[in-house]
């Protein structure tokens, strides 16, 4: 994938493009609003990362109104330390896909970026969802693995839903608790985790091959483990 | 121009103006003013009235008079004639009783036949109309108010009363009237003087409290006289808001001091884990693990800055902004189905009961986290096998959401400081957290002009009373005509 970082803050800005070179993404950097502007109007790049406050006249809230005032729909996260609610409706408003408040977890950031790019990708009504021998469908909201039959729980059911829709990517607890409960707050009790073990239990435990899987220091990951 | 002004008052005359000037911009010299203006004009009008009407009325009287004299006199002239009509007027000129009667008949070339007055008063020379005109009687100048009638042969008779003392009485009137005046003139300004001295002795109390306080002396309030007038009302609003300020301002205090002492800690954990990983960590396997806990401390402290960032955006009340009308019972349903599977995790059971709808205004996710807070402190204290009441109801005008635990609870006299930031209970010292998981739950409850009770959770046969949290919040009740309006359909 190719990314455009526009971020002023030279530690962050080298952290980041070194983690996203390193995730295997093409990455462009510039520390300043009007060099951002210009490269993204003018080059494709399958997401842009935006600082809030920029150097140059152009802050990300301008860089992105005139992007979308021109018809531009690149995803783009907003990174920014002003992290109040009224901030990221700002945000959100001005045409951002999503927003990450300063301190962060790189892991939170690949898998927000990765989440966004994909979701710019699959358009299209799904009625069905798949990961290996795992079956949803959306229609009449049945699961099956193999032959087998799955009971969810309604909110099991969208906990999975979201996972599937993310399959192969890293899901952080985060992205599942704004994404699934509609939560905009870390909770102090790790309600995620017990409900993943809970799916777990219906999807993984009586079958051979585990499905969803653990990333370390980041979150979940549904996919197919290659033999 | 301002400049100009101020020079020009370094001269004799313009030194007047300039002591006018703050005069007249002194509120309370302003009051007098209108309070002067508004009684002079009131005792002006009444007393215009009664010199009016006073003198209208005299009038009438007089007219009346006149009016059925010649009436009289015209009906001895139409059965006897002129000379019938002499005789009469002549028999009334006797009569003492009408001293102020003036009659006169003129023969048709003008010569007068009969009457006391000297000669026809010149001016007079409409009939069947009032004339109030200067006359000379036997001689003496008078004034008389008096009409005339013409004769088919050509004698005209003239029928009046003398008026001159009702002038006279015009004058005194109208002496009475400017010497009211300059009383009444006298009686303001020394009305607006004191009404001046009463504004200013109020206005000095408020005056002086800010402007001790603005000195620093905090503790100052404006003195309230008991009376329980306006002044009395303005004095406690005032002090109402300095008590508030006063609670911020120790807020803001106490806030500082705890971020001092409380963060400290965490970055102290997270310090001494970098050094001793940086001196000795012999393997890359020990470093990194160090590493990752310091990064998970410095996680920690960001959290609390969030939650005090969020609290003090709560308590600014800018998300009033945001409030819409909202049903709370879905949000609490899965906030239940959330928080269950973790209570059976832990061994734990939620008792849920939830009866909807529960209208507010309000912002949801504001009291999503503030009910997440209880659930995770009632999560954190609960022993094994407990039990958290987690209810929520509609009592007529407010919502209720109950988290009850069977936990050490919160002793009575910590209960107030409780919800304050940082603040941590005897029996919480040595858990995990931040102290400040109430202080936003009462944030919210203030922004949602709602209130946070804490209490004893009494259950029967249990030796920990455990702790009863209740979130009040005003619920939203649709106006009474809507209820009214829907009765007959629902019956």
């Amino acid at each position: 994938m190719r990314i455009l970082v526009v971020e002023d803050d030279k530690d962050v800005a080298s952290f980041v493009v070194k983690g996203l070179k390193e995730a295997g993404h093409a990455v462009e950097h510039t520390d300043n609003g009007r060099d951002g502007l210009f490269m993204a109007a003018s080059e494709n790049f399958d997401a842009i990362i935006l600082d809030r406050m920029l150097p140059g006249g152009i802050d990300g809230l301008r860089l992105l109104e005139t992007l979308r005032a021109q018809d531009n729909v690149t995803p783009v996260l907003f990174l920014s330390a002003l992290g109040q609610v009224d901030d990221r409706v700002k945000g959100l408003k001005a045409g951002g896909d999503d927003y990450l408040t300063k301190p962060f977890a790189f892991a939170e950031l690949l898998a927000r970026v990765e989440a966004l790019t994909r979701r710019g990708k699959s358009d299209g009504p799904t009625t069905r969802l798949a990961v290996g021998d795992l079956e949803m469908d959306l229609l009449s909201r049945s699961v099956r693995r193999g032959a087998q039959k799955i009971e969810l729980q309604p909110r099991e059911f969208r906990l999975l839903e979201y996972l599937m829709r993310h399959a192969g990517q890293v899901v952080t607890r985060t992205m599942l608790l704004e994404g699934v409960w509609d939560y905009h707050f870390d909770p102090q009790t790790n309600v995620i985790d017990v409900h993943i073990s809970r799916l777990r239990q219906k999807i993984d435990k009586p079958f051979d091959q585990p499905l969803l899987h653990t990333v370390r220091n980041a979150g979940y990951m549904l996919r197919v483990e290659e033999p | 121009m301002k400049r100009k002004a101020r020079s020009a008052g370094m001269g004799g005359m313009a030194g007047d103006k300039r002591r006018l000037r703050p005069l007249i911009r002194s509120a309370g010299v302003r009051f007098a003013l209108a309070y002067a203006l508004v009684f002079g004009v009131s005792a002006f009008i009444l007393a215009f009235s009664i010199w009016y009407s006073t003198l209208g009325l005299l009038q009438h009287q007089v007219e009346a008079e006149v009016r059925a004299d010649e009436f009289g006199l015209l009906e001895h002239e139409s059965m006897g004639g002129l000379g019938a009509l002499t005789v009469a007027i002549a028999n009334r000129m006797a009569d003492a009783a009408n001293v102020n009667a003036i009659y006169l008949l003129v023969d048709p070339t003008g010569r007068p036949m009969i009457g006391n007055l000297d000669s026809w008063p010149r001016g007079l020379t409409g009939l069947r109309e009032w004339y109030e005109l200067p006359v000379q009687r036997q001689g003496v100048a008078s004034v008389a108010l008096m009409r005339a009638t013409l004769f088919p042969d050509g004698s005209r008779l003239l029928v009046g009363r003398d008026v001159q003392a009702r002038s006279e009485l015009r004058l005194i009137l109208r002496d009475a009237l400017i010497w009211a005046f300059g009383i009444m003139v006298a009686l303001g300004a020394f009305g607006a003087l004191l009404i001046r001295s009463l504004f200013r002795r109020i206005i000095q109390d408020v005056a002086e409290t800010t402007r001790a306080i603005s000195r620093g002396e905090l503790s100052r309030r404006v003195p309230v006289s008991g009376v329980g007038d306006e002044f009395d009302e303005l004095a406690v609003v005032i002090n109402d808001m300095l008590e508030r300020l006063g609670r911020l301002m120790d807020g803001v205090r106490q806030v500082s001091n705890a971020i001092a002492h409380d963060l400290r800690t965490p970055v102290a954990r997270a310090r001494t884990r970098l050094e001793d990983a940086a001196l000795h960590a012999h393997t890359p396997e020990t470093m990194s693990a160090a590493i990752e806990r310091a990064i998970s401390d410095l996680d920690g402290i960001t959290g609390i800055f969030e939650a005090l960032l969020r609290i003090s955006e709560i308590e600014a009340g800018s998300r009033r902004a945001a409030f819409a009308a909202v049903d709370l019972a879905p949000m609490l349903h899965d906030m239940d189905e959330l928080y269950a599977a973790v209570a059976e995790e832990r061994g734990l059971k939620l008792d849920t009961s939830i009866s909807g709808p529960l209208p507010v205004i309000g912002d949801r996710q504001l009291v999503q986290q503030a009910v997440a807070n209880l659930l995770d402190n009632a999560l954190k204290f609960s022993p094994i096998n407990g039990v958290i009441r987690f209810q929520a109801q509609r009592h007529e005008q407010v919502v209720e959401i109950v988290v009850a635990d069977r936990g050490p609870g919160i002793p009575e006299k910590e209960r107030a400081r409780a919800t304050e930031r940082f603040y941590r209970g005897e029996a919480a010292r040595h858990t995990q957290g931040s102290g400040l998981g109430l202080s936003l739950v009462a944030a919210v409850a203030q922004l949602h002009g709602g209130t946070l009770y804490l209490g004893d959770n009494q259950v029967p046969d249990e030796p920990n009373t455990g702790l009863r949290a209740v979130l009040v919040l005003p619920a939203n009740v649709p106006p009474l005509k809507f209820v009214a309006a829907s009765l007959p359909r629902r019956s």
